[in-house]
């Protein structure tokens, strides 16, 4: 497949994404979006790579192979992120009985 | 023995730490004895080194220590320089600085034993200095010794800091010394960017290769180095108000060595400025004019330490006379003499004042049946200093009037003037001090306040009461040692330099120096003067000073008391006004722009601009400060727009 297809999806995912974050007002969904955007990222890493290494494989064998390596660390970081993010959107939810992130301006008083 | 010359200088800064550090802990005997025994072991061993040195056919020698500073090519080693001119020095420091020493052990007693050991490690560290000055092989270690010696005398003027009045003298001996050190430090840089070094024994060899007026620039920064801490003109204010100090400081600092250093440099660099004649003709006329400045006005000075101070800076001027016409022989040789004489004369100064806590000339008379020793002593050294033969100052001072006559007859005129007019106000203090009746007040008007107020925490003055007639008694030992040692010193001191007149080669000092300024002799043409011209010379120089002294003796013996000064008196007991004109000159105008610059400059310019700066930051945070909503979506919304600013960024301006 042309690296154009993977290009124009994750490019579409990150807007997707993008649109989500500043439109809803949802913290779950504020989430997932920024997952989303993550995830965008992680396709476009690893199609590059998979490109790079085709494309060089008869003169370095290993070429290309750190992208997918990287995609790895950024699930790891992006579930630390989860865990993270959903115990205070929980936190925030025991609070303000409300997961609104408009309500968060509170923290400004 | 000559390796073991850097411990010369060591044990005087060991007695200086140990005094220093220790001096809450150890006893005031304890405290002497080290403050003088150091000085003596110096001074031993200063005196083995000599004889080596004095031995026929030595040649001068390097010690190195330690490199010091090494930049690219160009080294500076600690390194001492031992030659017939440092050791002879060394003599004279360590000599004249030990018997010093045990004289300040009397003078200072009734101090308390803190300040008593601060006193002497104070003298221990300046002797250190001294020392460094004297021994180093290069204007670097010379500068560093300059510059302690410097340190020391504003240690010492100010030592009894409690009083507002010494401590501005302090201050303005070491501005003043400030003043001439920055010439010496602009000197040693062009030394280095002209010569590649700055030791001795690779300049001058090197020196006739420079332009002369390369050497007239170098020689002239090193002159005014000279002329701060040798008290020339124009910075020569500062020595009369140095004798805020105690006595024996002023003997030791203020007469005997540290205002010998800046001879002592240009005698050192003697082939420099033989090389560089304008340079010698504007050390020559700064030498005599501040011969006769300072000598007129000694003549109507009331303090006895003040005369002394004058005539120290009379003395020097001399000196440097003798440096400028090229009698560098003859400036070491009344360095030395000076060094006894002056001594002596501060010293029995100090003798007296211990005796009857009075400065004054005018409250004195008669102390000679009360003070044989100091007398007689003093005595001789106004003989001395007066240039009668045969004691020591003749012979020095015959030799500079010699070669100032050789240069220019009218160089001769003035200087033997001068001599009318040392002798004569020599003779005035000695008259008025030592002869008549005693004139100081009577017991029965005591008056504690008055001499409380008067000198507040000045010369050693705990005793209660005015003296009169009958307390009056001779010094302890202590102080009449160092004082008929240094009497001896001053009568036979001259006989290390008969002139040829005399007798054939026994100018012992003129053959041991001889090496250290054998290139400035091969390049003066060598004048020979007819022995009856030279006798004539003597004679009326002789006759002058006899005037001088025979004037004086009948004129203060008969009528000691001193008038109100009038008329051109008046200007000379007010010291031609000098420091008044410098206080208009160059005080006031500097106070004036400092608070110009207070008023205007820092209060219109500089904090204005800081201010601004602060309110600049405060106005823009607080505009900036509305950014900050809270609402998270406006976070995200000004993310979002980085994130694209920086993508457009990217992709098309960079290029």
């Amino acid at each position: 497949m042309p690296i154009n297809y993977y290009i124009f999806l994750s490019v579409a995912l990150f807007c997707i994404g993008v649109a989500g974050v500043l439109t809803r007002r949802n913290a779950i969904i504020i989430f997932m979006c920024v997952e989303l955007m993550l995830n965008a990222v992680n396709l476009l890493l690893v199609a590059f790579s998979k490109m790079h290494h085709v494309a060089l494989y008869k003169i370095n064998p290993e070429a290309g192979i750190n992208g997918q390596i990287f995609v790895f660390f950024i699930m790891v970081v992006a579930a630390a992120e989860v865990s993270v993010g959903l115990a205070i959107i929980v936190m925030m939810y025991r609070n303000t009985h409300s997961v609104d992130v408009n309500f968060l301006n509170r923290l400004k008083h | 023995m000559i390796n073991y010359i850097y411990l010369v200088p060591l044990f005087p800064l060991l007695g200086f730490l140990l005094n220093g550090l220790l001096r809450n802990k150890l006893s005031k005997s304890l405290t002497a004895f080290i403050g003088c025994g150091t000085i003596l072991a110096s001074f031993l061993l200063s005196a083995a080194i000599f004889t080596e040195v004095s031995k026929a056919g030595f040649q001068a020698q390097t010690v190195t220590l330690f490199p010091f500073i090494q930049v690219n090519t160009l080294k500076i080693p600690f390194a001492f320089q031992v030659d017939q001119l440092s050791t002879l020095f060394l003599l004279i420091i360590t000599g004249v600085g030990f018997l010093i020493h045990l004289y300040s052990t009397s003078y200072m007693h009734e101090e308390t034993g803190d300040h008593y050991a601060r006193y002497f490690s104070y003298l221990n560290l300046f002797v250190f200095s001294m020392l460094l000055l004297v021994l180093g092989a290069n204007y670097v270690i010379m500068f560093i010794g300059w510059e302690g010696v410097g340190l020391c005398s504003y240690l010492l003027i100010g030592y009894w800091f409690k009083n507002l009045d010494y401590d501005n003298a302090a201050k303005k001996a070491f501005i003043m010394n400030r003043i001439g050190d920055l010439g010496f430090l602009l000197a040693v840089f062009l030394i280095i960017s002209k010569f590649g070094s700055a030791t001795f024994a690779d300049i001058y060899p090197k020196a006739p290769q420079i332009s002369v007026r390369a050497l007239t620039a170098i020689t002239l920064l090193l002159f005014i180095g000279a002329t701060g801490k040798s008290a020339q003109i124009p910075l020569y204010t500062w020595l009369p108000d140095a004798m805020a100090g105690p006595t024996p400081v002023s003997a030791l600092i203020h007469a005997a060595t540290m205002v010998t250093a800046g001879i002592y440099m240009i005698a050192r660099s003697n082939i420099l400025y033989t090389l560089a004649p304008t340079t010698q003709t504007v050390v020559a006329i700064t030498g005599l004019a501040t011969a006769l400045l300072a000598a007129t006005i000694a003549l109507k000075q009331n303090d006895i330490k003040k005369v002394l101070a004058y005539s120290t800076i009379s003395q020097l001027g001399y000196m440097f006379l003798g440096l400028g016409v090229g009698a560098y022989t003859g400036s070491v040789f009344h360095v030395m003499t000076h060094a006894f004489f002056k001594a002596l004369l501060f010293l029995g100064a100090g003798s007296v004042i211990h005796a009857i806590h009075e400065q004054d000339i005018r409250k004195m008379g008669g102390l000679r049946k009360f003070m044989p020793i100091t007398h007689i002593t003093f005595l001789f050294a106004c003989f001395a200093i007066a240039g009668i033969p045969p004691f020591s100052g003749f012979f020095s001072k015959d030799e500079i009037l010699a070669a100032a006559y050789q240069k220019n007859p009218v160089y001769y005129v003035i200087g033997v003037f001068t001599a009318l007019l040392t002798a004569f106000y020599m003779f005035r203090l000695y008259a008025t001090t030592f002869l008549g009746t005693f004139r100081g007040e009577n017991a029965h008007i005591e008056d504690h306040h008055d001499m409380q107020s008067a000198e507040p925490g000045s010369e050693p003055a705990s005793h209660n009461h005015e003296p009169d007639s009958h307390s009056i008694h001779e010094s302890p030992a202590a102080i009449t040692i160092p004082l008929i040692i240094l009497a001896i010193l001053a009568v036979i001191g001259g006989f290390l330099g008969i002139p040829e007149v005399f007798a054939k080669d026994l100018h012992w000092l003129g053959h041991f120096l001889g090496p250290v300024f054998q290139a400035s002799t091969n390049k003066q043409a060598a004048v020979l003067f007819p022995p009856s011209q030279e006798l004539t010379l003597m004679g009326i120089s002789v006759a002058v000073a006899l005037i001088g002294v025979i004037t004086a003796w009948t004129r203060f013996s008969r009528k000691p008391e001193l008038e109100e000064p009038t008329g051109i008196g008046a200007i000379l007991a007010n010291k031609w006004y000098v420091d008044e004109i410098y206080d208009a000159l160059i005080v006031r105008p500097l106070n004036a722009f400092g608070k110009f610059l207070n008023n205007v400059i820092e209060k219109s310019v500089i904090d204005w601009a800081v201010n601004g700066a602060g309110r600049i930051v405060q106005y823009s945070s607080r505009q900036i400060r509305l950014i900050q909503s809270g609402q998270v979506g406006g976070y995200v919304l000004l993310m979002v727009v980085g994130m694209v600013i920086l993508f457009i960024v990217e992709l098309f301006v960079k290029k």
